[in-house]
């Protein structure tokens, strides 16, 4: 499962109404979690064999992002379209679980449903464990490693006090952590291949949020005065000494 | 009632859990109503006394043999357990990667919404929802948001709110309790842990770090970035596009999907400035920047910069910090 969210740069700008990022000049991605969840059912399909199927929730634009994945070598793609207001993390589980449980009636069951740990623009950390709950699926979140045993996801995560290893039978819902992979660029037969390829729409009616985003600022930055120690090597003398006022040329 | 869970390492209460409190007590003494902890397992014994000094009067131990090793279907359970027992208004969770997963599961047992990485909340009238202040794009924005629900569930954006004392509640209790819990709860349960590899200083703790961005052009070209970094006691980390590029391992990777950094200095070569990265150097103290471009917008965040190449200015830069050392 994938978000389609825009790709700020060194800054980001509001629009107006203060609802969204102002993206008129930008383009657009996934999460990079996201993209190494992609990357991550992709290998296993060529390792063990079966398809793999990617799902996104939002605007008609978001096909984008569907098209992006089956380039790097996913079978399906499914568009729930769901235009205006965001959606919250309630509310797009729902959904998602939804359209899961009709592949799963129409004979298309999944063993493993890969999720990024946080939508990279919602942060929410819960969309992929409230789809679980829904589906009465096992979760696990924070991924860094996974390998399918016998039937079995043995995943590896860092907790509190170390890394934590869980062994866990499919079908298994999991959310990744970028790391777990690099995910790969896409070949040009592969990006004509998805060019081409069908993508499934669904139409959602937009639920009454329950959390409700009221606006967005941007956080107070510390007004900071750049100090340019100089051009190239005339520049070196001056940083020693800022480097010994703050302390760390004693080491 | 306000209800905490409370993690808890070891016997050491965690800062993101005393800040969580600290935001908690605010909301109780607003509400006029009492701030309650959980904890949770067998180990949670030897840091409850502390928990007093932050306003918690009553704390709630979750007892049962099978929480020996962390499972977080089964923390929820507590959770939910705890809920319908003692009926709080609000539940607070620290905005560590436990305590957002424990919270989305208690939001999905229970159907309610969860606000993740908090950085305010403000009650209202009774029945009212919550009018939050969370944390998006990992810290970049903020977003200001209703959170509906009869029990609000929302976690604490570590390092939003500073962790402060307060007056100690005039009667302070601690009770152990049975939790419901069923197999189900435990699907999903740490099968075994493995030691951290020991030795070099990490990332999040290094008080010198110097980054590498693309500007740095190549693998090799971290050489002189090690270099200097040793020569300051620090560590080397680096930007988005060089871990996408294969040439260092993810781990070093500053910002948003990776890591958060707060060291005294952070001296950023070859690196533009994107927001992402940026809110993972948000703790640096001080930014020090070499770049062949001066408007590259890390100029903004940065206190010192050299402009010029990466491959002229570290080596000069590291042959001079030794002849001032040798001196
Ligand atoms: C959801 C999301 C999450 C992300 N998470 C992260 C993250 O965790 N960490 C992260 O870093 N990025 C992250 N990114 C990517 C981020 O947006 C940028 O693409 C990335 O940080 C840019 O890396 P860079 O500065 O090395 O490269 P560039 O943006 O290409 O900048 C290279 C810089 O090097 C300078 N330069 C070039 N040659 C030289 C030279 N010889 N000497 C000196 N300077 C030179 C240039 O002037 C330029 O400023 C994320 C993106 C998204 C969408
Ligand atoms: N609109 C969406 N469409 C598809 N997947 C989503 C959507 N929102 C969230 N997800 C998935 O759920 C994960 C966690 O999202 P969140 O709970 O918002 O942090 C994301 O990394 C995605 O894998």
């Amino acid at each position: 499962c994938v978000k389609r969210v825009p790709v700020t740069g060194g800054r980001i700008t509001l629009t107006d109404d203060e609802q969204d990022i102002d993206t008129r000049y930008l383009g657009f991605t996934v999460s990079p979690h996201e993209e190494c969840a992609v990357e991550e059912a992709v290998r296993l399909v060529e390792a063990h064999g079966g398809s793999t199927t990617v799902l996104t929730l939002g605007p008609a634009a978001a096909e984008e992002q569907l098209r992006d994945a089956m380039a790097m070598g996913a079978n399906r793609a499914v568009l729930i379209e769901a235009d205006g207001p965001e959606w919250d993390g309630g509310a797009t589980a729902r959904a998602i679980a939804r359209v899961i449980a009709d592949h799963r009636d129409a004979g298309e069951a999944y063993d493993l449903l890969l999720f990024g740990n946080e939508s990279a623009d919602a942060g929410g950390y819960q969309v992929g464990i409230r789809v679980a709950h829904l589906l009465d699926l096992p979760c696990v979140t924070g991924v860094k490693h996974l390998e399918i045993q016998d039937g079995t996801a043995v995943v590896r995560r860092e907790g509190p006090g170390g890394f934590e290893i869980y062994e866990v039978p499919l079908p298994v819902v999991i959310a990744v952590k970028e790391g777990i992979n690099l995910p790969r660029y896409p070949s040009i037969p592969g990006r004509l291949r998805a060019k081409k390829a069908a993508v499934e729409r669904l139409f959602m009616e937009a639920p009454r949020p329950a959390l409700e985003k009221v606006r967005m600022r941007l956080p107070q930055g510390r007004d900071k005065q750049v100090e340019i120690l100089g051009d190239g090597a005339t520049g070196i003398e001056r940083a020693v000494e800022v480097l010994g006022h703050i302390g760390v040329m004693q080491s | 009632m306000i209800l905490g869970l409370v993690e808890h390492d070891g016997g050491v209460l965690p800062e993101p859990s005393l800040q969580m409190l600290t935001l908690g007590r605010r909301l109780a003494e607003r509400l006029g109503e009492p701030l309650a902890a959980l904890v949770i397992g067998p180990d949670a014994g030897p840091g409850v006394d502390g928990l007093a000094a932050y306003g918690v009067s009553v704390v709630h131990h979750a007892v049962d043999d099978r929480l020996d090793r962390f499972a977080p279907g089964a923390w929820a359970a507590c959770v939910a357990d705890l809920m319908g027992r003692t009926g709080p208004s609000a539940i607070l969770a620290a905005g560590t990667d436990r305590g957002n997963e424990v919270m989305a599961h208690v939001g999905a047992r229970t159907g309610l919404p969860v606000a993740a990485n908090c950085t305010e909340a403000e009650p209202g009238e009774p029945g009212d929802p919550y009018l939050v202040t969370r944390l998006r794009w990992g810290g970049s924005l903020l977003e200001d948001a209703r959170l509906h629900g009869d029990v609000k569930l929302l976690t604490v954006a570590p390092h939003a709110v500073r962790a402060e004392e307060g007056p100690a509640a005039g009667e302070w209790s601690v009770g152990e309790f049975s939790p419901k819990l069923q197999d189900a709860d435990f699907r999903v349960q740490v099968a075994r842990q493995e030691a951290r590899p020991a030795g070099k200083v990490s990332l999040p703790e290094a008080r010198v770090v110097v980054g590498g961005g693309r500007g740095v052009g190549s693998p090799e070209g971290f050489g002189p970035l090690e270099e200097l970094a040793e020569l300051l006691g620090g560590v080397v980390g680096c930007s988005r596009v060089v871990t996408s590029l294969g040439w260092r391992p993810h781990t070093d990777q500053v910002g948003q999907t990776g890591v958060r950094i707060a060291p005294d200095v952070y001296i950023a070569c070859g690196i533009s400035g994107a927001i992402q990265h940026m809110v993972g150097a948000k703790g640096a103290k001080r930014i020090l920047v070499v770049n062949t471009d001066a408007q590259a917008p890390i100029l903004a965040h940065a206190d010192y910069a050299i402009i010029g190449d990466v491959q002229q200015v570290v080596p000069a830069l590291v042959s001079a910090i030794k002849e001032t050392k040798s001196r």
